[in-house]
């Protein structure tokens, strides 16, 4: 009996359990995980570290690398709002609406996770020049979209337009339609059920969406160097500056631009992880 | 009352609606329907010929074969990462757990740009490994090794990250059965748990392959770009681009886009087999 109480007293880290291979499946996941990410991402913050404070300091306030990060946020930020709004729509119109060719375009809807992204790039880049299919009729109206901040967007959206559609939908499709017919029961209007009812019940699955396709977006090069003409000041994204960096062989400038985004890479993951904990308690769903 | 007044009050009405599977009609045709079908007409646009020619061109051919090798290595590799990672996860109670779990999905949070620079950083001038590899004459960086380790990290989570929810729901009664009726460890494996989590193993290959054989930003980071030799099939088309010979960037870029649209048939049918539920993990 006193084996059993000291057992009992004494803190564990693994519950015991009969199934063999805890440690070889353990050790091998966490040996695999050191040597292709761990270690190599420690390596940024090591040799962005060899700086120095002051001359990381004057590399990440650089006049051209401030001008690139702000370049790829805002595009990045503005990508993300059109895919929530445009998300939102078109997870409702697959879940709640039978018409012809439903299937094929939920099961198109994921063609920028499986398109790689520098067939994205020269694809759109020929749509949406001015002598594209679709970049004429904007020409017309003094408008460029390839080759400018717009180009940018326009990939970004591309790559980000899964994520909200599919954090959406499955919480869309598990809504209970109950509390729908409660609202009409009580006399509101199809709209005000949508707007007050169904949407405030979407929003974390729809911020979720919103910061993963956020920070993907951030970080993609392939589907954007393409479009977006590459204009110092203008036109130029964060991961553009870092290739350009390591082509001029000045590592320790790539590593500081790199760190910069690592970090910004980490609050984004920490933010969704804070949503999808604040959704679970709040909706019991993530 | 009108007609149109009458209908189901927890639906909206048919001109709300088909305005709505209008809008998103448009905005995917937009984004997605009309540059996919642009790939396929701007590749064909000088026929068939062309696009055959542009496909087994010896650098088209270096750079499919490279593609195809990358893929070999780096999917597999992962897979028995995947497996085993979700095995120590989904079977086991311990502390830490979500945190490494975390810690596996890190690469998806990651620019491919960084994977790509983490490599350089790593076996580059000025880093401590590269020295050492080179005095023993193996080239890590703008070689063959480079663009395999940055296809490693870009695809590292895909199947850990399908199996570990797919192994969790299965719970543990089934191998604690077979523990408990004499099987041993692999046995419980290979004729247990193997069969349950098949679909689920495929479905993460199969989107792991797609990622493996289209990445850009990293492999363009560590490859060098030495025709023949480091180009894989994404490479070859920003060259072939940046040469203004757009017809046999296209065509390249066709077959690439065939493989997504096999991927996306693929992925389809096995959300059929094995249920939308475990086939949702949104992060690719």
């Amino acid at each position: 009996m006193s084996v059993v109480t000291s057992s009992k007293a004494r803190w564990r880290w693994k519950q015991p359990s009969v199934i063999p291979g805890f440690g070889l499946t353990l050790g091998f996941a966490i040996a695999y995980l050191s040597l292709i990410v761990l270690i190599p991402l420690a390596g940024v913050a090591w040799r962005s570290a060899a700086l120095g404070w002051d001359e990381f300091f004057r590399i990440a306030t650089d006049a051209r690398v401030v001008a690139a990060l702000r370049t790829s946020f805002w595009t990045a930020g503005l990508a993300a709002v059109i895919n929530a709004v445009f998300g939102v729509i078109v997870a409702w119109v697959l879940v709640r609406y039978e018409f012809p060719g439903r299937r094929l375009v939920d099961a198109a809807v994921d063609l920028p996770f499986a398109l790689p992204t520098a067939v994205a790039g020269i694809a759109l880049t020929a749509l949406y020049a001015s002598t594209g299919w679709i970049g004429q009729y904007f020409v017309d109206w003094g408008i460029r979209i390839a080759y400018t901040p717009t180009g940018i967007v326009i990939a970004l959206i591309f790559i980000g337009l899964p994520f909200v559609v599919r954090t959406v939908q499955p919480v869309l499709e598990d809504f209970d339609s109950e509390v729908e017919e409660a609202a009409a029961t009580l006399g509101a209007s199809r709209t005000q059920t949508i707007f007050s009812i169904i949407l405030p019940a979407l929003f974390p699955a729809i911020l979720t969406g919103f910061a993963l396709a956020f920070g993907r977006a951030v970080g993609e090069y392939g589907s954007v160097i393409f479009i977006a003409g590459n204009i110092p000041y203008v036109s130029e994204i964060a991961p553009l500056l870092i290739v350009m960096r390591l082509e001029e062989f000045n590592y320790p400038a790539a590593a500081a631009i790199g760190a910069i985004m690592l970090i910004f890479a980490f609050i984004i993951l920490f933010a969704i992880n804070l949503i999808q904990a604040w959704s679970r308690r709040r909706y019991g769903h993530g | 009352m009108g007609r149109a007044d009458f209908r189901n009050p927890v639906s909206e009405s048919r001109r709300a609606k088909w305005i709505t599977i209008f809008v998103a009609g448009v905005f995917l045709a937009l984004v997605l329907f009309i540059p996919l079908v642009a790939v396929f007409v701007e590749a064909f646009r000088l026929g068939w010929g062309a696009v055959l020619a542009a496909i087994t061109q010896p650098d088209a051919l270096a750079a499919i074969r490279l593609t195809l090798l990358v893929a070999a290595i780096s999917v597999p590799l992962n897979m028995v990462f995947g497996v085993a990672a979700a095995w120590a996860i989904a079977k086991y109670e311990f502390k830490g757990k979500a945190f490494l779990t975390t810690l596996i999905d890190l690469p998806f949070s990651v620019s491919p740009v960084i994977a790509g620079l983490v490599y350089v950083l790593l076996f580059g001038t000025g880093s401590f490994l590269g020295p050492i590899f080179n005095s023993a004459g193996m080239q890590i960086l703008f070689a063959v090794p480079g663009v395999v380790l940055a296809t490693m990290f870009v695809t590292f989570p895909f199947v850990a990250r399908e199996l570990i929810p797919l192994m969790e729901d299965q719970g543990t009664g089934d191998e604690e059965a077979a523990i408990s009726l004499g099987a041993s460890g692999w046995q419980t494996f290979w004729r247990v748990t193997l069969p349950n989590i098949k679909w689920g193993l495929l479905y993460g290959v199969l989107l792991s392959n797609a990622r493996a054989m289209g990445e850009f930003g990293a492999v363009s980071v560590v490859s060098g770009r030495l025709r023949g030799e480091t180009v894989t099939m994404p490479l070859h088309i920003e060259i072939l681009y940046n040469e203004y010979n757009f017809a046999a960037a296209f065509a390249v870029a066709a077959l690439l886009a065939l493989l997504a649209l096999v991927t996306l048939v693929l992925k389809a049918l096995l959300e059929r087999v094995y249920g939308r539920d475990h086939a949702g993990a949104v992060r690719h």
